[in-house]
């Protein structure tokens, strides 16, 4: 056969329509990951927690719930400044700033509120972290990759509800070692954290350990389905969510 | 030559130090591997032990994306069996002591990785 263009155009073509019959086998070449999800794991598009704060709203009863949290995360307990929190509780006003009024019942405005972190559906935290240490998981859990945090407190900056911890010290000095989980790593020095929505719990198809703790106080499920015990909750209670104004869609819903 | 005597001087002392390492190396003994302390309920590991020896670090890493950010923590290996992605809670269910195993070819080797700056090692903290 004459090399000539006539030629090599048509080996082109008969290339090129290869590659549109076979493309996977081309380009995975052995990319296969021995890797899968859990079988026990549970799943849902978008993760969300509604807390009822007509049975949840004394600081007892709210630090229990942190008690629990915070052992089984090996979170230290740091007084002052330097505190390190997951879950935690304030005060009306400092909870829903925007939301407060002068003549609000007075049995509400008394109660204290379940804090933590909000697992925003437009998390400020993620768009700021320049390692992409904090990110969005599919499911809308914003998780932390302490391997990759370079503890440049950028996402606490970016987040309007305080939900995240500096590590400023060794964090083990802090613990009580003795009383240690040891199915969860510590933290280290200089990373920042905060509450994780128990994706190691999840993962092994338990509920968070809050929600589980809270005597059904709280409510945890998939948003995006509508027949789901968070959107069921939804439906019948009326619920506000923290700081609207500042856009971030959290995650965690409080029943008034 | 000029200054022949010294130049020649310098140069053999040049190479006698060039070479001492390797002199001292054949006199003094050959190195050792370490003894690690091996499971004693398990015979083997995730993967051969030739495998591990030559992998594991490159495993572990990938291991922790693989868990922490895919959210994917089954691990089937060459041979096919599941085992949970953990550190913490696979591996070091049967390697019992950090001491026994990760350290001592850490040390000899003068590696020193920062795992357990945040995981906790069997022998627990003290």
């Amino acid at each position: 056969m004459k090399n000539s263009r006539r030629t090599f155009i048509k080996l082109a073509g008969i290339a090129a329509a290869g590659l549109a019959v076979a493309p996977r086998k081309v380009l995975a070449s052995g990319g296969q990951e021995p890797v899968k999800v859990n079988a026990t794991a549970v799943h849902a598009k978008h993760w969300a927690m509604v807390v009822d704060t007509t049975k949840l709203h004394t600081a007892e009863a709210i630090d229990k719930l942190a008690a629990v949290c915070h052992h089984i995360h090996n979170v230290p307990k740091i007084e002052g400044k330097k505190e390190v929190k997951w879950l935690w509780h304030d005060t009306y006003a400092h909870s829903f700033p925007e939301q407060e009024n002068p003549h609000l019942a007075e049995e509400v405005h008394e109660r204290v509120f379940p804090l933590l972190c909000n697992h925003c559906e437009n998390p400020p935290c993620v768009r700021v972290c320049p390692t992409k240490a904090t990110f969005q998981r599919p499911d809308g859990i914003v998780a932390m990759d302490y391997h990759r945090c370079i503890g440049c407190r950028y996402c606490m900056a970016g987040c309007p509800y305080g939900s995240r911890s500096f590590n400023w010290g060794e964090p083990r000095l802090n613990l009580d070692l003795a009383n240690l989980n040891p199915e969860f790593p510590t933290r280290m020095r200089g990373v920042v954290e905060k509450c994780n929505f128990c994706v190691e719990r999840l993962a092994v198809g338990k509920m968070p350990a809050c929600v589980e703790a809270s005597e059904g106080a709280m409510h945890f499920g998939d948003l995006k389905d509508p027949d789901s015990e968070v959107r069921k909750v939804l439906r019948e209670k009326f619920t506000i969510r923290r700081k609207p104004s500042a856009g971030t869609e959290p995650s965690v819903y409080y029943i008034i | 030559m000029h200054n022949g005597f010294a130049i020649v001087a310098g140069l053999v002392i040049f190479f006698a130090m060039l070479t001492a390492p390797f002199a001292l190396g054949t006199m003094t003994k050959q190195y050792k591997e370490p003894e690690l302390k091996l499971p004693k309920n398990e015979k083997e590991c995730i993967e051969s032990t030739e495998w591990m020896r030559n992998n594991h670090m490159q495993l572990l890493n990938e291991w922790r994306d693989w868990a922490l950010r895919d959210g994917k923590r089954t691990y089937t290996n060459h041979k096919g069996k599941e085992f949970t992605i953990s550190l913490q809670n696979t591996c070091m269910k049967c390697h019992e002591s950090k001491a026994d195993f990760c350290d001592k070819c850490h040390n000899d080797a003068g590696v020193s990785p920062y795992c357990w700056d945040c995981h906790v090692q069997p022998e627990g903290l003290k």
